[in-house]
């Protein structure tokens, strides 16, 4: 008798999986406590989990809420626990939250900072969860750039709709010229002709329209922004700005003409070998070294450009991963189509290599907006500037864990935000099987 | 020998070539670096032709029908598509490649869009076709090439001979007058060899002019009018199907023919 043939006369039927592999007991075993090394170290994670939570939890809630000083906290302490050491003063941010959330900007106008959050945030949702909102909505978001600093900054209504009038006469320019000349003629003629007007048909534009409709809210100088709305201030600007400069930088890079692509290049090692402080410092000071006496350019603005075209450099490069991370075929099969190089970037090649790059983009993302407290070194009264200019009062002198934390917990929330959508998108534009 | 490993029935009189003249490629030469990749190319394909260029690895098959439409640049020689010459005017060439299907050993699909919109995405955008016809002319080619429930999958969810299909299906949306293939089976299983092969013989009926780089001889044989055999570069030995295989005049075509044949 030989075993090598075999015959199944029955098939099996399925069965159920034995009750030690499945549910919380299946996964512990097989995550916990899979072998006596794993049984020591899951232990010794939960005596140290406990230990930091122990220490941790009775600072953050056996704390005192209503002090106007440091001096006053610590009676209070004394008297209830009969020691300061192990609680928090939340005194400080109870007194100065305001301050640290709005800076110095007019205490009766924060509602104009509070409705710019709201409009933000109704800017970017058509653009993160463009199935879940009307298309309408863009609107907003292109009237944004415009309306967001109005807001901000006040004056009359005619400054931003005098501005955004100058890309309605580049766009005319541009189906006027491209009807009778050459596309790049066309281009040409659409920049000179919207710089012309910004330069010099704006001014007296805005001027003779308020004159006309006086449409006015109170002006607030830049020097009075601050605290955490200052960071997100310039978060937002330096984010939305940089990624599609960071686009063009990553095309750039790779394109055949040799001038853009050496400007690129060096544009990029340049930003990226130079530390941002660097930057900011040469925003603060240096600028108005070689503006003609009297120009008058604001300290912010100069800021956002700063941090802009820094974040915009780590961006190309991020993006160039992507870029190189696509298959030759993907651009053979646009050209094969027929598409032109604009087209492919568009519909083809960008959409596949931003999804491969959003770990990246948002990192950057993240840490621009974690940078924007280096402007406290520049004279900047960001939270962390703040924080130093609460110390210097001398009934909160020498208070800084409750500060920090509070700033922290600031900033957490922000970017953990930014982490968990980019996670979200990046399960929504999962398409295909993963094999 | 292998035999067509499709055994679906050949209209033969539905094969017909025209006198007019596709493709006219003159004295082409092209180099990678210093390295002479075609040397002195002359062909000329006539609508309704199918050709299938046969050859060993690196001996230039798919480097020529790539020059066809531009995907690769060559430095001497003319090559004329339909009336039109290939210079580096970047109009004739979207011109040309408008007029130019072609499919690839690894279909090239685009991952982030669903077969339709791969489909839909160049008549809209190159031919500027309103998006309610190109959805009806997508259906109609999907249903051609047998798989119309996969309309609204992703590339990536479907089988390797479905996607060549879809691959097939976006070249002819574009209704073009020629069609490329640059090996378009050697990335499947042979099940789905057939189903890509089926599709090819049903263009083939239609009078679609074909070049078609593949070592499928059993295609070679039964569909083609005309097979070209490359080494080095160079067209070798072009003939007849039956002539090609039978009698092979060249020691390179007779020396290739008993390796790929000969198990």
């Amino acid at each position: 008798m030989s075993d090598t043939s075999f015959v199944r006369t029955e098939m099996l039927p399925q069965k159920a999986p034995p009750s030690t592999s499945v549910g919380i007991i299946g996964w512990a075993r097989a995550n916990l406590f899979s072998s006596p090394v794993n049984v020591v170290l899951t232990l010794a994670s939960l005596y140290f989990v406990g230990y930091v939570l122990t220490s941790l939890l009775p600072w953050v809630f056996l704390s005192v809420w209503n002090a106007d000083s440091l001096t006053e906290c610590r009676e209070i302490m004394n008297e209830t626990w009969g020691s300061t050491h192990g609680h928090a003063c939340w005194g400080v941010v109870n007194d100065r939250w305001l301050q640290l959330l709005y800076g110095f900007y007019p205490s009766e106008l924060y509602w104009r900072v509070n409705l710019t959050l709201v409009v933000t945030l109704a800017a970017l949702a058509p653009v993160l969860f463009a199935e879940k909102t009307p298309r309408q909505m863009l609107w907003l978001t292109g009237a944004y750039p415009f309306l967001m600093p109005w807001l901000l900054w006040g004056g009359s209504i005619w400054n931003p709709v005098v501005a955004a009038l100058g890309f309605v006469t580049g766009y005319v320019v541009y189906r006027a010229v491209s009807e009778i000349a050459g596309s790049l003629l066309a281009v040409v003629a659409t920049v000179v002709a919207a710089l012309f007007w910004w330069f010099v048909l704006a001014a007296p534009a805005a001027a003779l329209l308020s004159d006309i409709v006086p449409l006015t809210i109170e002006t607030v100088e830049s020097r009075k922004f601050g605290g955490f709305m200052l960071a997100l201030l310039l978060g937002v600007v330096a984010i939305g700005v940089s990624l599609p400069i960071g686009i063009l930088l990553a095309l750039g890079r790779q394109s055949d003409l040799l001038v853009v692509k050496a400007m690129c290049v060096g544009f990029i090692e340049f930003v990226r070998g130079v530390p941002l402080i660097t930057l900011l410092f040469v925003a603060s000071l240096l600028l108005n070294v070689f503006m003609p006496p009297g120009t008058n350019f604001d300290i912010i603005l100069r800021v956002m450009i700063m941090m802009t075209l820094f974040s915009a450099a780590y961006m190309a490069e991020v993006i160039r991963g992507g870029l190189a991370s696509l298959p030759k075929g993907q651009y053979e099969g646009a050209d094969s189509l027929g598409l032109n190089y604009w087209q492919a970037q568009r519909l083809i090649i960008m959409p596949q290599a931003l999804k491969i790059s959003i770990p990246g983009i948002v990192s950057t993302f993240i840490s621009v907006f974690k940078d924007t407290t280096l402007v406290s070194i520049i004279g900047l009264f960001d939270v962390i500037g703040l924080s130093t200019a609460i110390r210097a009062d001398t009934s909160w002198n020498g208070i800084y864990w409750e500060l920090f934390a509070f700033i922290a917990v600031l900033f957490f929330v922000v970017c953990f935000s930014m982490s968990r959508y980019s996670m979200y998108l990046e399960r929504k534009l999962q398409t295909g099987h993963k094999r | 020998m292998s035999d067509l490993i499709s055994d679906r029935k050949i209209d033969h009189s539905k094969l017909q070539v025209s006198d007019e003249v596709a493709i006219q490629i003159t004295n082409m030469n092209k180099w990678y670096g210093s390295f002479h990749v075609l040397r002195d190319i002359n062909l000329t394909v006539n609508r309704g032709e199918r050709i299938v260029i046969a050859g060993p690895s690196g001996s230039g098959k798919s480097t020529m029908i790539r020059c066809i439409n531009r995907l690769e640049e060559h430095q001497q020689g003319q090559i004329i598509v339909d009336g039109t010459e290939l210079t580096s005017d970047l109009k004739n060439i979207d011109k040309i490649r408008s007029e130019v299907g072609m499919c690839f050993q690894h279909f090239n699909l685009f991952p982030h869009l669903t077969v339709l919109e791969n489909l839909t995405l160049a008549p809209i955008w190159v031919r500027k076709t309103p998006k309610k016809e190109a959805i009806e002319t997508a259906m109609h080619f999907l249903e051609k090439v047998k798989i119309p429930d996969q309309a609204n999958k992703f590339p990536g969810q479907l089988s390797g001979g479905q996607q060549q299909r879809v691959a097939i299906a976006r070249s002819l949306c574009m209704k073009p007058r020629i069609m490329l293939f640059d090996e378009p089976t050697s990335a499947l299983d042979p099940e789905m060899i057939k189903e890509v092969l089926d599709t090819m013989i049903e263009l083939a009926e239609e009078g679609m002019t074909m070049l078609c780089v593949t070592h499928e001889m059993g295609f070679a044989r039964q569909v083609a009018n005309r097979v070209i055999f490359m080494a080095d570069g160079q067209i070798v030995e072009q003939n007849e199907p039956e002539e090609f295989f039978n009698n092979p005049k060249s020691e390179r075509t007779q020396q290739f023919l008993s390796q790929i044949l000969g198990h």
